[in-house]
């Protein structure tokens, strides 16, 4: 136990390190980026038809935009020690709120996602591995590579046309009805499912082949207790990191699908934050993806840890 | 593994049945449109189209002034001086109401910030008693009612606008009042018994701001949806072989247009800039990227715009001989590699500057580029956003620059004229170009409506191409047929929600 605790302690000092250099790395790249902020604010914010030099020159003056960058990053990373996120150059609204909204969206599309996977990827990917090289294998792998290789982007559109107008089973988008989160999530899983299924299947695949499970058979255990106790375990450390920075990714891989599925998540904010050069909403959304993924990866750590003690031992 | 199976495919059922609390009577309506916050400026579009902010001044489907709040207008004798006698018995969604101190409030509030009023000649709006308002001006300006029918010329009530001047509440006068708003997407908006029109019968309506095109298409293909506004070309091709849902478009005062920097000694000779426009096969390029060729246009003014568009000039066809024959008057010469060079061995190279807000114009801009090949002209084509024409505008890098122009920001199109084709030229119009005759025509504007002076700019525009335009637009609109009495605004400045019926 006292292993999970000193990597959880070592995580939560990386995230102080993260937040710092996710902060700073946004502001430099958005302050890098080529156009005028203060026209792409006053577009985002009164529309492109009305945006002409003098709607932004009256944003760079409320703004303060040509004042010197230094002690504005420094400003934002004061204030984040105290949760403070400031406030959006858009809307004018505070930025965490706006932001948590955001949040509470995604992960709950990733949630899905990662519920919709497991179900689909893992019974596929050990049924592969237990027969390598059969009918079940290469069916599994055509299709994870087939899921892969499709942009989530096109897979979405065929999802929503197949579920949506011709079954007409679920809605195609927005946030309406409960399940109007579907077929984002099946998007967004498909793309897991594929790949947890080849780590699953290879995992299994190891595990079969090792010396211990031929021992634990040897000995005379029944095959059930052989699985149970020796193959399962040690086959899901893999499957468990691997779906750890999955979920992670599936936080950021939501870019695409929740633009197209009109899901007000993160990634959507994030994309139109930067569009608009919203500075303090891009740290922002960039501070809880990059604090995300450091907790995800404790989270998956600390998993993987209690499966496999020689981990925390750090006898491995 | 049969018991998951059957969990999946009796969930989707399940979860549509929970629903969200909205009557299954109330349409939903999605849109391009995100709003950044409550202000009209930001949100007016919104709330305008949906019914809940009204303006003073409507406009008919031409672009003529309609009463709103207002009854009746005059101007005095020297047209320095508007009155506005406003609706008896209209009220706010508050219950107080709309009098004459609150709406001079309201638009001196919008006159402050960045609004159309802003770019009117106004010195003062103030209440005369209890139903008039006045508007005083430095020199006359005859579209000032078509600039009161802007979405951010709408009326808010006073318990509108917090303590500091924003607005932290939206308390219109509309058919329709806000139920729920969450900027930037969601606007819930629920009947307003006390309107001074006809009662809707629409208890309510639903505003989903949805950015993909595609998405919009299929949420009313598939009943999500009841009302999908701007449909993408490759999407309305196949929505008009659906039985389950109609289509219907109107032509807008939008124009996708070139603009060249008259000062640059490629475009300084008005030869050039005519030869251009020859050298272009509108219908080519409207036919292949917008699917509908009739939208070729070289008018600056579209058929939408009934005053100013002349409908006797045919569409203007590509004339590579012309273009040729006028590019070798003007001293342009084929050089090597079949681009033109002048005297001094200068070649033809410029660039172009386009943006992706929407999305025709890279495309458009790579047809541009092949089309003004072929009559001997390098342009490399540069996609960044769309602040760059205007910054090109002002520090003078800009040679050629391709976007979309909405004619009907206010119904009346000479504000646009003037601030577009003034003496400096305008960021959104001619760069280093200005005709005399046409500053003193649209100073003429100023006092009289006279529907020749306007036809002749469309005119001096047209032959002296300081910008060159290549296809009008269409607001195309995609609904559930049992959805009746629906009314497409070509200013969208409405959806008309109050004349809609839904029957069950």
């Amino acid at each position: 136990m006292m292993g999970v605790v000193r990597i959880l302690l070592a995580r939560l000092a990386q995230a102080g390190f993260v937040a710092v250099l996710v902060g700073t790395v946004g502001f430099a790249l958005m302050h890098s980026l080529p156009g005028d902020p203060a026209f792409r604010i006053a577009a985002e914010r009164y529309g492109p038809d009305m945006v002409d030099a003098a709607a932004a020159e009256a944003v760079r003056a409320e703004l303060g935009l040509d004042g010197p960058v230094l002690p504005r990053l420094l400003r934002w990373l004061g204030r984040v020690i105290t949760l403070n996120l400031g406030h959006s150059l858009v809307s004018g609204a505070p930025v965490l709120p706006e932001l948590l909204d955001h949040l509470a969206h995604t992960a709950m599309l990733a949630a899905m996602a990662l519920a919709l996977a497991l179900p689909l990827g893992l019974p596929l990917g050990v049924l592969a591995g237990l027969r390598p090289g059969g009918a079940v294998d290469r069916v599994v792998l055509l299709g994870a590579v087939l899921l892969r290789a499709v942009p989530p982007y096109a897979l979405g559109l065929a999802l929503m046309v197949v579920f949506a107008l011709h079954l007409g089973w679920l809605p195609p988008a927005g946030f309406e009805s409960p399940a109007a989160i579907l077929l984002p999530a099946l998007t967004l899983a498909l793309g897991v499912a594929a790949l947890g299924g080849r780590v699953a299947r290879d995992a299994v695949m190891a595990v079969e082949a090792s010396p211990f499970l031929r021992f634990a058979r040897w000995k005379g255990l029944s095959e059930a207790a052989v699985v149970r106790r020796h193959g399962l375990r040690n086959a899901s450390i893999p499957v468990v990191a691997v779906l750890g920075l999955q979920f992670a990714a599936l936080l950021e891989g939501a870019v695409v699908v929740e633009s197209l599925f009109s899901w007000p998540g993160l990634g959507h904010a994030l994309v139109h934050a930067i569009f608009a050069r919203d500075v303090p909403m891009v740290q922002g959304a960039a501070l809880a993806l990059g604090l995300g993924f450091v907790l995800l990866n404790a989270l998956a750590d600390a998993l993987a840890a209690l499966l496999d003690p020689r981990r925390a031992r750090g006898t491995l | 593994m049969i018991l998951p199976r059957r969990a999946l495919l009796a969930a989707p059922g399940l979860l549509a049945a929970c629903g969200d609390g909205t009557a299954p009577s109330w349409p939903r309506i999605v849109a391009p449109g995100e709003f950044a916050g409550l202000d009209l400026s930001r949100a007016g579009h919104v709330l305008g189209r949906m019914g809940v902010v009204e303006t003073l001044v409507g406009a008919d489907e031409a672009g003529r002034p309609t009463p709103e709040l207002a009854v009746s207008w005059a101007v005095s004798a020297d047209h320095a001086e508007w009155r506005f006698r406003l609706r008896p018995g209209a009220r706010f969604h508050d219950g107080t109401p709309v009098d004459a101190t609150s709406v001079a409030s309201a638009l001196s509030h919008a006159a402050a910030g960045v609004s159309v009023l802003a770019r009117a000649p106004l010195a003062g709006i103030a209440p005369d008693g209890e139903d008039v308002v006045v508007f005083r001006l430095h020199r006359p300006f005859a579209p000032l009612p078509a600039f009161l029918s802007h979405a951010g010329s709408g009326v808010l009530a006073p318990g509108s606008f917090g303590g500091s001047g924003r607005v932290d509440r939206v308390i219109g006068s509309g058919p329709f009042r806000v139920a729920q708003i969450h900027p930037p997407h969601r606007l819930l908006v629920a009947r307003w018994e006390g309107w001074w029109g006809a009662a809707p019968r629409l208890p309510g309506a639903l505003y989903l701001a949805t950015g993909q095109g595609e998405t919009r298409a299929v949420m009313v293909e598939s009943g999500e949806a009841q009302i999908a506004i701007g449909l993408l070309p490759a999407s309305l091709a196949r929505l008009r072989r659906r039985v389950r849902v109609a289509v219907a478009s109107v032509p807008t005062p939008r124009v996708r247009m070139l603009k060249l920097d008259a000062a640059s000694p490629f475009f300084r000779d008005q030869r050039v800039r005519e030869a251009l426009s020859l050298a272009l096969d509108r219908e080519g390029i409207a036919g292949a990227l917008l699917r509908d060729a009739t939208l070729a246009t070289d008018q600056l003014f579209p058929p939408a715009l009934a005053d100013w568009h002349d409908p006797s000039l045919g569409p203007s066809r590509q004339d590579l001989a012309g273009a040729r024959a006028l590019l070798e008057a003007a001293g342009w010469r084929p050089g090597p590699g079949g681009i033109r060079q002048d005297a001094l061995g200068q070649r033809f190279a410029v660039e172009l500057r386009t943006f992706t807000t929407w999305p025709e114009l890279p495309a458009m801009a790579t047809a541009i580029q092949a089309q003004l090949r072929e009559a001997g002209i390098a342009v490399s084509v540069s996609i960044g956003s769309s602040s760059d024409i205007p910054r090109g505008h002002r520090d003078g890098r800009l040679q050629m620059g391709l976007f979309t122009r909405q004619f009907g920001l206010v119904p009346d199109p000479l504000g646009t004229v003037l601030s577009d084709y003034g003496q400096a030229g305008g960021d959104w119009g001619a760069m280093n170009w200005h005709s005399e005759e046409l500053l003193a025509l649209a100073a003429s504007l100023g006092t009289t409506p006279d529907r020749s002076a306007r036809r002749r700019i469309g005119t001096i525009l047209r032959e002296e191409r300081p910008v060159i335009p290549i296809a009008s637009s269409t607001l195309a609109v995609a609904a559930t047929p049992r959805l009746r009495g629906l009314r497409l605004d070509p200013f969208e400045l409405r959806f008309h929600l109050q004349e809609l019926d839904w029957p069950a």
